[in-house]
């Protein structure tokens, strides 16, 4: 079954149009990038799929049922450009909020968060509080917290886009594995044509006023037996590069 | 107050709030030493009668002559400001909740509280007097209850309004419903502010004890014993109850201050 099913799917604020005729299918365990110029209703597009926001017209499907449904079944994890941790709860515990809220008791999520803050690396800072951690272990966190239910679906808005270089590559090369050891399939809002390049199977490239999909690039996400750093520095992933930034041309002539 | 915002830089891992060091207390006991001393020497060389300033030597000779009665009416009117304390701040807290999950019940209760903080709600005192009879401690504590609600209200619903969206944003992912809301996020994140009404609303409360005691009712407090002195000429043992008033206040002060540094410490502020 698909994580993600969109047809034809249009989404007005008055009289703009943020999205107009959106399709677009992502398989089970698929990586999928938006990229696109600001207002070009990628973030829209994601918050359509959580069910934070609803369309004009068009069908949504999220593992076969309405956006509505998968939300209250906690079938998705989400991530904001902003980690949003609770500052007054421990790191482990921030990991457990999700659980807490669907009423898993103490221990088992105690069990569960413990295992994901080891996924992300970061099992020394359990009982740490938010404000202790830099903004990648903060964002790391966050990452935790949207696993915690077992989603098969990870939605990202962003997550990376306060970060400093070198901690986004990091965080890259973590998400990767994390989407790998999961199975779990992505949906990653992002303005930086590399990760989107280097995280995903599909780029999709979109274009603003009206919101639509221009092109869907084949990205150079890396198998489980490559290392991220030499698909950075493959021909394949520089062709990948301009195949995006000329799509993303083409939208704005 | 401003929290930091997670996630926007590796640095906002601020100072944490320690307890104030006690090395600045000195300077201000040195001072107030000096002005008792000052005090006495005015009162002693210009002859001051007594009715219009007693000397502290003589206010002092009488709290220790008055010391078990100032303990017993200390005990009732820090205990009404107490009961009433508490209850006006679960009153305070409750409404404030209310106001923040239900649109209709903020617009008609808050603009209600708020007019209470501009009535003199002392006035009400013997109204309540004669409403629950002169014979019982309810009236005094009805009035503490009413002043320290407002404070606490109004830090409260402002702690209410300052969500972040983002946490707005996860809480609806979550598909937490709105009572979780309040507990997982709104209530926490308003303790900060609570906890700031709650100081400002515990000397508040000693005031509205005492001043309810000058309208009558039982003759067991601090009030009492005040305007009782001072109508029998006893203007040195009066002066005696003040301090023991003004002791209190800074009990209660110092307690609403210790309660606000035990609950919030830890928290970036």
């Amino acid at each position: 079954m698909n994580a993600v099913l969109l047809s034809g799917v249009q989404k007005r604020f008055g009289e703009v149009h943020a999205l107009d005729g959106i399709d677009l299918e992502i398989a089970a365990g698929e990586f999928v990038s938006l990229i696109g110029p600001s207002g070009c209703g990628k973030s829209t597009l994601l918050r359509v799929v959580a069910d934070l926001e609803q369309p004009t017209s068009g069908t949504v499907e999220v593992g076969g049922k309405t956006p509505h449904r998968a939300r209250l079944d906690q079938d998705y994890g989400i991530a904001f450009q902003q980690a949003g941790l609770l500052e007054w709860r421990s790191v482990v515990e921030n990991v457990e909020l999700p659980l807490h809220v669907h009423g898993v008791d103490k221990a088992k999520r105690r069990v569960r968060a413990t295992e994901l803050l080891k996924l992300v690396g970061l099992d020394e800072f359990a009982g740490s509080r938010p404000s202790e951690l830099s903004g990648g272990m903060q964002q790391r966190v966050a990452i935790a917290r949207a696993l915690a239910p077992s989603p098969r679906l990870l939605l990202m808005d962003e997550p990376f886009g306060a970060l400093d270089e070198m901690t986004r590559e990091r965080m890259q090369a973590e998400l990767l594995r994390i989407a790998r050891e999961t199975e779990a399939a992505v949906l990653f809002v992002t303005h930086s044509i590399p990760e989107a390049v280097v995280l995903s199977d599909r780029v999709v490239v979109m274009s603003p006023r009206p919101g639509r999909i221009t092109e869907v690039v084949t990205g150079e996400r890396p198998g489980a037996d490559q290392d991220v750093d030499d698909v950075r520095e493959s021909g394949a992933f520089f062709a990948a590069i301009t195949a995006v930034r000329e799509a993303l041309r083409k939208g704005h002539p | 107050m401003t929290r930091a915002v997670p996630g926007a830089t590796g640095v906002e891992a601020g100072p944490r709030r320690g307890p104030r060091g006690f090395g600045n207390v000195w300077p201000p006991i040195a001072f107030g030493i000096g002005v008792l001393v000052l005090w006495e020497l005015v009162v002693r060389i210009a002859g001051v009668p007594a009715f219009l300033l007693p000397a502290p030597s003589v206010i002092a000779e009488q709290i220790g002559a008055q010391f078990p009665v100032i303990l017993s009416t200390a005990a009732v009117t820090g205990g009404n400001a107490l009961v009433g304390l508490v209850v006006g701040f679960v009153i305070g807290v409750a409404l404030a909740l209310l106001a923040a999950r239900s649109r209709l019940f903020g617009e008609l209760a808050t603009p209600v509280v708020l007019a209470a903080s501009a009535v003199p709600i002392v006035a009400l005192a013997p109204v309540f007097t004669i409403m629950y009879g002169s014979a019982t401690e309810i009236p005094r504590r009805l009035v503490v209850t009413v002043v320290v609600t407002v404070p606490v209200f109004v830090a409260t619903a402002r702690g209410l309004r300052q969500v972040r969206p983002v946490h707005d944003e996860l809480m609806t992912a979550l598909a937490a419903t709105p009572w979780q809301h309040a507990r997982f996020v709104r209530l926490p994140g308003a303790v900060p502010y609570i906890m700031t009404g709650l100081r400002l609303a515990a000397p508040a409360a000693v005031i509205a004890s005492i001043v309810a005691e000058y309208f009558g009712g039982l003759q067991n407090g601090l009030g009492s014993r005040i305007t009782s002195a001072a109508a029998n000429t006893a203007y040195a043992r009066a002066w005696a109850f003040v301090a023991a008033s003004i002791a209190l206040g800074l009990l209660f002060h110092l307690a609403g201050l210790l309660v606000e540094r035990l609950v919030t410490r830890g928290r970036t502020a």
